[in-house]
């Protein structure tokens, strides 16, 4: 069995003295893993590098083996994601989540055209943690559990949305909520896609996202605290002047 | 069988090691053995004064045979100077080239959240006691150009950040590179630190 895609390096693990095991996340075969031969090698380790954007044929005999991947390297994004600290933090968050979250080998083409924009803009620290806050929320929804901050779920009121559920993942308005206001999320205009989109605004957004994160995927599905990568990101973001 | 037995064994021992498999290491033991007197016996008089000896310093994490490493012990690599280093073997690179007269910080690996390294499984906290201790006024890290080196890097600068002058390697052309087989992040990584001549 063999075919070729296009996808963004996730994770590396050293395999033997001289080959490696890759996880890519391509467009039509998903998060897939593989062997590459020689992928130690001093001509081939600096292109497997996270976030770096290949071109990969995986052969195998069976589909259920692991099988063994042909890379050809079409564009690193190593210098982007070393130029600072952001940059760097941002793609150690998405790799490490795909690589988390994703389920083996189920395509999700969406999410791979919007995690490769994403990756596309690393080093643009003023545009990526916004962009990265859409991204969280295409993860979501990609999964299944998807914000609706269209109408209040309460009301039905699609102005002064101010809350989202922590059950449901509905957005709330302030005389919806009632005397539950204080267990509701908080619903900054960024997450509606609208309004003031500082950092910490879209640290208070990501708070959101990652309690559905955190009790829907870690806790119901991966049964395992989040990555720490995506903490080390909003701590950097909350810092940022 | 038997009568070979214990050759099987180094044979097998050997096969263990980096760079041999069970052919190379057959020819390594054959070769040793042909050669017993100037290779077999000095190299088993070595090996287990070393299996005796050798210990990581209890200051830097270097492999030596002492508690305390000959670079820590020496007053004259006390410049105040520290290198950050991820592993023994980058330490005795760094001291090939010669370059370097300062004193070195072994961190026994780097941040991997695929691995589950966290920064409390490297030597971080006792790099930071150095820098108090040992009035280091310069602090190098020299982290592998990888995702996770330079993850490590940005987090120990986070730790150290405002208590002392931070820098790390540059990043670019290497001597007797060639443009043409360069990957265009170290085109781009170099270009940015060009320099005027």
């Amino acid at each position: 069995m063999d075919w070729r895609d296009h996808g963004i390096l996730l994770t590396v693990r050293r395999h033997g003295e001289t080959s490696a095991i890759i996880e890519v996340f391509t467009e039509a075969h998903g998060r897939h893993a593989g062997v590459v031969r020689g992928g130690t090698s001093r001509k081939i380790a600096p292109l497997l590098q996270p976030g770096a954007q290949l071109d990969v044929t995986w052969r195998a005999r069976l589909d259920a083996h692991i099988g063994t991947y042909a890379v050809e390297p079409l564009r690193s994004r190593a210098a982007a994601a070393f130029s600072g600290r952001m940059a760097l933090a941002g793609l150690n968050a998405v790799v490490a989540l795909l690589s988390y979250s994703l389920p083996e080998r189920e395509s999700h083409p969406r999410l791979y055209r919007q995690t490769e924009q994403l990756m596309d803009l690393l080093g643009q620290d003023e545009i990526w943690p916004l962009a990265y806050l859409r991204w969280e929320q295409a993860l979501l929804e990609d999964l299944g559990f998807g914000l609706d901050l269209a109408a209040c779920a309460v009301t039905g009121a699609t102005e002064g949305l101010v809350y989202v559920s922590p059950k449901s993942g509905r957005a709330v308005t302030a005389a919806g909520a009632g005397d539950w206001a204080d267990r509701m999320l908080p619903l900054p205009p960024c997450l509606l896609g609208r309004g003031p989109e500082s950092d910490a605004e879209i640290v208070k957004a990501l708070g959101t996202t990652g309690h559905f994160l955190e009790s829907r995927l870690a806790m119901e599905v991966a049964h395992r605290p989040l990555p720490q990568a995506r903490g080390r990101l909003i701590d950097l973001l909350a810092r940022s002047p | 069988m038997n009568s070979t037995r214990d050759i099987d064994n180094l044979i097998e021992l050997m096969a263990r090691l980096p760079g041999l498999g069970p052919r190379s290491a057959r020819r390594a033991v054959l070769h040793l053995i042909r050669k017993r007197a100037l290779l077999l016996t000095p190299l088993a008089d070595s090996l287990r004064l070393v299996a005796e000896t050798a210990r990581e310093c209890l200051n830097c994490g270097n492999v030596g045979t002492s508690d305390v490493c000959d670079i820590c012990s020496s007053e004259k690599r006390a410049t105040g100077e520290l290198c950050v280093v991820e592993d023994v073997a980058d330490l005795w690179a760094m001291e090939r080239s010669g370059m370097f007269k300062g004193r070195y910080h072994v961190l026994g690996g780097t941040l991997s959240a695929l691995d589950g390294v966290g920064p409390e499984d490297l030597r971080i906290p006792r790099l930071r006691d150095r820098v108090v201790s040992e009035n280091i006024t310069e602090v190098i890290l020299a982290l592998n150009a990888t995702v996770d080196g330079q993850t490590t890097a940005h987090y120990i600068a986070d730790q150290l950040e405002g208590s002392v002058r931070l820098t790390s390697l540059a990043q670019g052309v290497p001597i007797g590179g060639e443009l043409d087989y360069l990957d265009d992040g170290t085109i781009s990584a170099a270009l940015k630190a060009r320099k005027e001549i």
